[in-house]
């Protein structure tokens, strides 16, 4: 018998501290899976956030440097100028990335910054314990939104990556999502994508994942993951936004 | 000190200083009293390979700071008071990694907007620190165009020494004036101190982690007392003082800085009337040098004048230093008010005229 | 094109993601505890059923599921 499938090698051999059904612990593996089939393990630095995949320097085995919550863009530009031959990426939640870290988000984009912005919509702040998220949808209860979140109030859900997508630093903006394993495998090809269009010095990349989050959401891993598919496609599409062929970013 | 003099403005001294320091990157955003600084790096980095970027906010050039630092950079920020207190969660982040860096704050009027002239009201933002948790920064207060240049080039030095960031703080005189000054010749980037924790990408060694997350109490506390013991260190080895006609003096004037530079034209203007009048100068304001300043004391001097542009905070460290013994005034001048030394004169004399009768 | 998984009881954590997402529905539930007290899951095919097509350890969180292939 041959084996087919196996931890990579770029995930340390260490058990994730994820909630059962988390989609960071799907999404490590494949961020991981991606570097290692680029042969980038050495040559990989990844910028984890503050929120629950803070600790996702226990499990990348690669150089990882910590930034402030929502600060990642920047501290990833800052490595990238020093370093433009890494593969520099950030790690961040949607409160990390589309609110404290918009304008960080945004310049870093809008200076073609050859960095990679991996984004998980979880619709809420789960590491704090499921407050509303710059993402969260109409009606969705939260910890901060017993009611529902209610646009009058709270605004609406923000489609970042569309946002992301009409900058013309951006090179390639996407969204995937992670609700089940075809969704995953073209979630990996979608992070490779992304990774690509850094080291070919196309410009700025961001991926969007949407992720399951049952405990924040209270539901079972499975309703979760029914839950992203049913309700949160409907309000963030699935895509590639933008994505620039060869070629520079002026064109 | 090799070159020859060249007239040059404090905040362009700057910048060479730290280009002749081995720094390649500057990240920073305009605030005046000091946008030549950046300036005069979009100019000079390039030429010497280096990389300048504006930010969009004083919070992402400090972290753009922390990330090139990370990186294993010599790397500089530059800013004025309001955009130094938005930089503090990045350096108290920076303290708890323990990266190094140099960042110089050319003061102005404060609190809030203020306007833009020189002051020294940021003296306990620097020294206690404006972020959070326990941490130092050693802080340097040039009060010359040539000072901030030496000043500038050793904080490179002591940075990547204590893993620590370095403060240059001035104002908008030592940012806007013009001074001869003299350049150190082209630190060779090769001889720079060679780092063994910095994120490169790990080739050929483990996986390295930089943060200043510690979940567990114990191993946080044990973490604050290893910073600690770094600080006890940099305590007893970098004070640095200057002292201007101390020996035969009945009153001694401490100040930093433009104040300082000031008091030394009243001193002499005081002394010319008779009345005996020494300056004690502060150059390193973190670690605040409390033993020399209490020598004095011991010595017998027993008056002592805060002179500062702010509404009175160095004195708490001078009060520290000399205790309840000494007569302990103050002068202090907030708001971007800036005293001529004949007017300082006066108030010297004043005030030792004052204690001589009571 | 027979096929097996080996599922690392230690790291599952009873989310049962597998089990919904088996096409062949050969993974089960089951109410044993593992160290961490998750109930883990248990795969159970002896005639071949399984066809190595790694669904299960691709939408297995934990990356606890090793697949191998005739």
């Amino acid at each position: 018998m041959k084996k087919v499938f196996s931890r990579t090698k770029a995930l340390k051999p260490v058990p994730f501290h994820y909630c059962p059904g988390c989609g960071h612990s799907i999404l490590h593996r494949l961020v991981a899976e991606v570097i290692e089939e680029m042969d980038l393990i050495d040559r990989a630095i990844g910028v984890p956030p503050a929120g629950c995949a803070v600790l996702a320097y226990n499990y990348f085995d690669v150089d990882m440097g910590e930034a402030p919550h929502g600060r990642g863009a920047a501290v990833a530009t800052g490595i990238k100028r020093v370093l433009p031959d890494r593969l520099v990426f950030t790690y961040q939640g949607d409160g990390d990335i589309a609110a404290i870290g918009t304008a960080e988000t945004i310049h870093a984009a809008n200076r073609g910054e050859k960095i990679t912005a991996i984004f998980v919509n979880n619709a809420v702040y789960g590491m704090t314990g499921g407050q509303m998220a710059p993402t969260s949808i109409l009606g969705q209860v939260t910890t901060t939104t017993p009611r529902g979140r209610d646009s009058s109030r709270e605004g609406f859900p923000i489609n970042f990556t569309e946002v992301l997508a009409r900058i013309k630093g951006t090179a390639y903006a996407a969204r995937t999502s992670l609700h089940d394993p075809a969704h995953v495998l073209k979630t990996k090809r979608i992070l490779r994508k992304a990774f690509e269009a850094q080291m070919g010095g196309l410009g700025f990349s961001v991926v969007e994942v949407l992720s399951p989050c049952p405990t924040n959401w209270k539901m079972s891993p499975p309703r979760a993951f029914e839950w992203v598919k049913e309700e949160m496609v409907k309000h963030y599409p699935l895509g590639v936004f933008k994505e620039i062929e060869g070629g520079s970013l002026a064109d | 000190m090799s070159e020859e003099l060249e007239l040059m403005r404090g905040t362009y001294a700057i910048g060479e200083a730290a280009i002749r320091a081995g720094c390649r990157y500057y990240f920073g955003y305009p605030i005046t009293p000091q946008n030549e600084l950046p300036e005069y790096m979009s100019r000079r980095l390039p030429e010497v390979g280096g990389t300048f970027l504006q930010s969009e906010s004083e919070l992402a050039a400090i972290n753009m700071v922390l990330g090139a630092s990370m990186a294993g950079a010599r790397v500089m920020t530059s800013s004025s008071s309001p955009g130094i207190s938005l930089m503090q969660e990045g350096l108290s982040f920076m303290a708890g990694q323990e990266l190094s860096a140099v960042v110089v704050n050319m003061m102005r009027g404060g609190p809030g907007l203020g306007n833009i002239a020189p002051s020294q009201s940021d003296y306990f933002q620097a020294t206690r620190g404006g972020g959070h948790g326990d941490y130092r920064q050693i802080v340097l207060a040039p009060s010359s165009v040539q000072e901030a240049v030496d000043l500038t080039y050793r904080a490179f030095d002591l940075a990547d020494k204590y893993r620590m960031v370095v403060l240059i703080l001035g104002d908008g005189m030592v940012a806007q004036m013009m001074e001869p000054v003299r350049f150190p010749p082209m630190r060779p980037l090769e001889d720079l101190p060679s780092k063994n924790w910095t994120l490169t990408g790990a080739k050929g060694r483990p996986s390295r982690i930089l943060r200043s997350l510690i979940l567990d109490v114990n191993d946080m506390e044990e973490h604050n007392w290893k910073l600690v013991r770094k600080y006890q260190q940099v305590e007893r080895e970098c004070p640095l003082w200057e002292e201007f006609m101390l020996e035969d003096a009945e009153m001694v004037v401490v100040a930093f800085g433009t104040a300082a530079r000031i008091a030394k034209g009243a001193v002499k203007r005081a002394r010319k009337e008779g009345v005996k009048v020494g300056l004690f100068r502060p150059i390193t304001l973190w670690p605040f040098p409390f033993q020399a300043l209490r020598g004095l004391y011991q010595r017998g001097v027993d008056t002592f004048v805060v002179f500062e542009l702010n509404a009175g905070q160095m004195i708490e460290d001078v009060k520290i230093a000399l205790g309840n013994g000494p007569q302990l005034l103050s002068y202090a001048r907030p708001g971007g008010v800036v005293p001529n030394p004949q007017e300082l004169a006066r108030v010297f004399s004043r005030l030792v005229l004052s204690r001589r009768t009571s | 094109m027979a096929g097996k998984i080996v599922i690392n009881e230690g790291l599952c954590k009873g989310c049962i993601l597998c089990v919904e997402f088996c096409p062949r529905g050969l993974i089960k539930p089951t109410k044993e505890l593992n160290a961490k007290g998750y109930y883990v899951v248990v795969f159970e095919s002896d005639d071949g059923e399984c066809t190595a097509c790694t669904l299960c350890a691709v939408i297995c969180p934990e990356v606890a599921i090793e697949v191998y292939r005739e």
